[in-house]
């Protein structure tokens, strides 16, 4: 048959000589490459004790942040809800109260704020679409595994940046 | 001095089913670590330093595993498998000399646990036993894929057998002993003012050849290992087995790795001899240990020769495994058989 594109080639298919079909020459072959990848650096990295090297630009884990002042940057906008993709975020929105003044910058603030790990899909558009500069995905962490579903839905207690030790 | 010999005589018994026992269980480990170093992986190492503990984390899951009979099967000879496996495997290394001779008080004691004039016919008779184990095991499940396999299992067995026992009749011509102590001590004999490198390999090397393809055969591994063959059969005769059942019958087969390891090491590869021996003027139990270390040496080489082969051939088709045996080993063996005889009766005739 005609080939359409005149790259089919035709194959010829020789008779094997005395030491193919012998297959022991072969044979060596195979185990000369198998020591050759037996010495080979192994491309394994151990996890628990080594890591791989992150980019700079890698989404990890979230993190809520503090201003210069060591005040909770989120006011429970919602709008990285809303540009949420996998509906990950809720939070209940609260009145500041007097002489909170230290803890939130706003006058509204989170009450609660929770991210579900296992919806997350880590695009960074809460990180993009928070005008206060609050939330962000850290470079440097992953959430981990767990063995229960209810401990992936991260609440303020995991999310909010630790206090600054001079402000304690 | 009855008291004494038994005595002995138990010691090393128990000694060498210590070490075969033993070696089977790190060979698991050593197949696990093979298979990933040359996967480019790295292989157990979170049970103890190096993954050290991983074939004791492996029993201690086995054991506590559901030990499974399916409704239908023979309970007793479900049961009687794979102890019948694990038995005829522990059995073969009784007659293997694992070293010379040590000097205790002026007695000669052969490191070896029983000496039967008749070694190798022993190895082979306990060997051919062992394809009952898988046999009855397949049977008693009830299964048509054990049943397939432990057909295969007999069929390619028996097979391979006779190929390999006419590479055992040339080396027999040569040595011209059924014992196994008499063919390791003439392999320490002198080879080109060499001492202790007389080995049989140099006489034979084709007899060599078509023994280790055959000791793959009768171990059932890769390339042959088409009794357990999971791509076609499940898990072949052990597909219904669990817990321990399956534990012996995979430890039964690293057993007879190490005994087809050791057999090969002693009927070609000089046994517990190794070059210079008796030139290098040590004293005559430094030479024995020296000798044991070496023998183990090779073994062990053997052992990785096993595990190297399994993770680079891929498995034989089943018309192929019978054409290989019945067309070419066979063959083969009788033709070395013919050629050996013939040189012996020149070399008769020449000096």
């Amino acid at each position: 048959m005609q080939s359409l594109s005149n790259r089919a080639k035709k194959l010829e298919k020789k008779p094997m000589n005395f030491s193919e079909r012998m297959y022991l020459p072969a044979i060596f072959q195979g185990l000369s490459i198998t020591m050759r990848h037996f010495f080979k650096k192994k491309a394994t990295i151990k996890y628990p004790e080594e890591t791989r090297p992150m980019s700079a630009v890698w989404r990890g884990l979230h993190v809520l942040k503090r201003d210069e002042k060591g005040r909770e940057r989120c006011t429970a906008c919602g709008l990285c809800a809303v540009a949420c993709p996998a509906e990950a975020i809720t939070m209940v929105a609260g009145e500041r109260k007097r002489g909170e003044e230290n803890l939130y910058r706003e006058e509204k603030y989170a009450i609660s704020y929770e991210i579900n790990m296992l919806r997350c899909i880590f695009c960074g558009l809460c990180e993009e679409a928070c005008p206060k500069a609050a939330i962000f995905l850290q470079n440097d962490k992953v959430a981990p595994a767990r063995y229960e579903r209810d401990e992936f839905i991260y609440g303020k207690d995991r999310l909010v940046e630790p206090m600054p030790i001079q402000n304690l | 001095m009855e008291l004494d010999i038994l005595l002995i005589k138990g010691l090393i018994i128990f000694a060498v089913f210590g070490i075969t026992l033993l070696i089977a269980t790190y060979s698991t480990y050593a197949e696990r670590k093979v298979a990933a170093f040359i996967q480019d992986r790295v292989g157990p190492n979170r049970a103890g330093p190096f993954g050290l503990a991983q074939p004791l984390a492996d029993a201690v899951k086995l054991f506590f595993k559901e030990e499974f009979v399916p409704a239908n099967a023979n309970k007793f000879l479900f049961i009687a498998g794979p102890s019948l496996a694990m038995l005829t495997a522990c059995m073969s290394s009784a007659v293997i000399p694992f070293g010379g001779t040590l000097l205790i008080g002026g007695e000669y004691i052969h490191l070896q646990a029983i000496e039967v004039n008749i070694g190798i016919l022993y190895v082979f008779g306990i060997v051919a036993l062992g394809v009952y184990g898988i046999m009855i095991g397949g049977w008693a499940s009830n299964n048509k894929f054990s049943l397939l396999g432990a057909i295969r299992a007999a069929s390619q067995n028996i097979s391979y057998e006779l190929a390999m026992g006419m590479s055992i009749i040339a080396l027999l011509l040569v040595t011209g002993t059924l014992s196994m102590r008499d063919i390791a001590a003439q392999q320490g004999q002198e080879l080109f003012g060499v001492s202790g490198l007389n080995w049989n390999i140099f006489y034979q090397p084709v007899g060599f050849l078509i023994f280790i393809i055959c000791a793959f055969a009768e171990t059932n591994r890769v390339p042959f290992d088409l009794p357990e063959c999971e791509t076609e059969l499940v898990g072949g005769y052990h597909t219904e087995y669990s817990s321990m059942g399956m534990g012996l019958y995979l430890f039964a087969e690293y057993v007879n790795i190490f005994v087809a390891s050791a057999v090969m090491a002693t009927l070609y590869f000089g046994g517990y001899n190794f070059p210079f021996m008796h030139q290098l003027g040590l004293p005559h139990n430094v030479v024995t240990i020296l000798g044991t270390v070496v023998l183990f040496g090779k073994i062990f080489f053997f052992i990785f020769f096993f595990m190297w082969v399994r993770w680079t051939l891929p498995r034989f088709r089943y018309d192929q495994l019978m054409n290989l045996g019945w067309k070419i080993l066979i063959p083969l063996s009788i033709l070395n058989v013919i050629v050996t005889g013939g040189a012996i009766l020149l070399k008769a005739e020449l000096f």
